[in-house]
């Protein structure tokens, strides 16, 4: 057991505070600690992309972060997407409308890699759809409907009044 | 917990760092991006006592031109700062078209410079590229400093010349060469994984069209980047034109030794490392023409 260390993280804007060995992996420390268990783990070694996160607003692997090194930053997770209970992102209904999904167990990491990735890119082509998503697994989908959901995403968010 | 227990040191400054790195002994690691070390620790197959983390160094982080026309570029300078920034394309087009090569954005996000080189994967695409822009390496102790050149950094497999009280600071790269073209290729079975193989390759002109210097670093064909000086030395003082260049292609994959793997046969990659050598040159010799590239 190694000496515990303070981690204070804003995650979707709210602010947390915990005590945690360093080798808690961002991953676990907001699955088990904060139970936001929206944030999936898969291969827990940076290859599936499940468990990507928004680190200071890009995406990064939380499996290959350790909670101490969150230390001062701010985290977005799946659960900051949708305005509210009952709402979806634009982003999470292009996936639901254009089926980018079917077991679901990719589909956080797909969506947080996606956010910022739109942001940047709105009006992106297929081929740069397909490099922004080269590091998530899929395993249901074959990629076509979440590069279609992508696409209609960026229909969507376009025709969305700036915030 | 996925990695095995460890103290852990997020020191603020580079004095405090090798402090903590000398007290750790051979049993502290260095924490830069950490998108190898961290698996390795995930699978606990590196159990080191104590990380020292160089996240917090903000004066790691830094790209300047050097007083010689090149670039100083400190060694946690992230892989996706090295993929978007200008002066980078301008001084060291090589790494810049090399980058992009790495692994996945949310990886680039996080994974470092120094991080690349000090971890020293035969596949990796830094180290092959540091050797072929002739990179010059600083290594910092609590006690003082030396310069390595990246051609003797990288001994053999996952091995470099850091002593376990160093820290990987700083890349100088030189400036170009005059009338220099360079390339960066590489073969995956996928955008962003490992290359089966890859080449860094750089053709200088003299004012006659012909080869002055050439210079072909090959990934994933050894233990570390392996040179292919031999089909260098054979485009030395042509002109760089299809037939040269077929040969010194031909050489190239005649001079590396490849061992198989369960992607890529040794047969396949000398054959990848043939068609690499001969696309490569042909675009690094149009650009060192000045030619624009072909779409």
């Amino acid at each position: 057991m190694s000496s515990a260390h303070s981690v204070a993280v804003t995650v979707n804007g709210r602010r947390h505070e915990r005590q945690v060995e360093p080798r808690l992996l961002l991953s676990d420390f907001l699955r088990h600690d904060l139970g936001l268990t929206g944030t999936h783990v898969g291969c827990e070694h940076g290859v599936c992309g499940a468990c990507t996160v928004l680190l200071d607003g890009e995406p990064v692997r939380s499996c290959l972060l350790l909670a101490v090194q969150a230390d001062g930053r701010d985290i977005g997770t799946v659960e900051g997407l949708a305005s509210g209970p009952g709402d979806l992102h634009p982003l999470q209904q292009a996936f639901w409308e254009a089926h980018g999904l079917q077991c679901g167990f990719c589909t956080p990491g797909f969506l947080m890699t996606l956010v910022p990735f739109l942001a940047q890119n709105p009006d992106p082509s297929e081929d740069e759809i397909r490099r922004a998503i080269s590091g998530n697994l899929c395993r249901c989908t074959g990629y076509q409907h979440i590069v279609d959901a992508v696409k209609l995403a960026a229909r969507k968010l376009a025709a969305q009044p700036r915030e | 917990m996925k990695p095995a227990a460890f103290e852990y040191a997020a020191p603020g400054s580079l004095p405090e760092a090798l402090e903590a790195l000398a007290r750790g002994g051979a049993d502290a690691k260095v924490l830069a991006g950490g998108q190898s070390l961290i698996p390795m620790l995930n699978f606990r197959l590196a159990r080191p006592a104590l990380l020292v983390d160089l996240n917090r160094l903000a004066e790691l982080d830094f790209v300047r031109s050097g007083e010689d026309g090149g670039l100083r570029l400190g060694a946690m300078v992230r892989q996706r700062r090295l993929e978007r920034d200008p002066q980078i394309a301008a001084l060291a087009p090589l790494l810049a078209e090399a980058v992009p090569a790495i692994a996945h954005p949310q990886i680039r996000n996080r994974g470092t410079l120094g991080g690349s080189l000090a971890h020293a994967d035969p596949a990796a695409e830094l180290p092959a590229v540091a050797v072929a822009l002739r990179a010059r390496l600083r290594l910092r102790r609590a006690a003082g400093e030396r310069w390595v050149e990246a051609e003797s950094f990288f001994p053999g497999l996952f091995a470099t010349a850091l002593e376990p009280d160093e820290i990987l600071v700083e890349v100088a790269l030189p400036p170009p060469p005059p009338r220099a073209g360079w390339c960066f290729a590489e073969v995956a079975r996928r955008p962003g994984d490992y290359a089966q193989v890859g080449l860094a390759a750089m053709v200088a002109l003299d004012e006659d069209g012909r080869c002055r210097e050439a210079r072909l670093v090959y990934l994933s064909v050894g233990q570390a980047p392996v040179q292919a000086s031999g089909a260098a030395a054979l485009l030395r003082g042509e002109t760089p034109a299809p037939r040269a260049i077929a040969a010194a292609a031909e050489a190239a994959a005649d001079e590396i030794e490849p061992a198989g793997d369960i992607h890529a046969s040794a047969g396949f990659k000398r054959h990848l490392a043939r068609v690499l050598a001969e696309r490569s040159l042909t675009k690094a010799a149009a650009r060192a023409r000045g030619e624009r590239d072909a779409s």
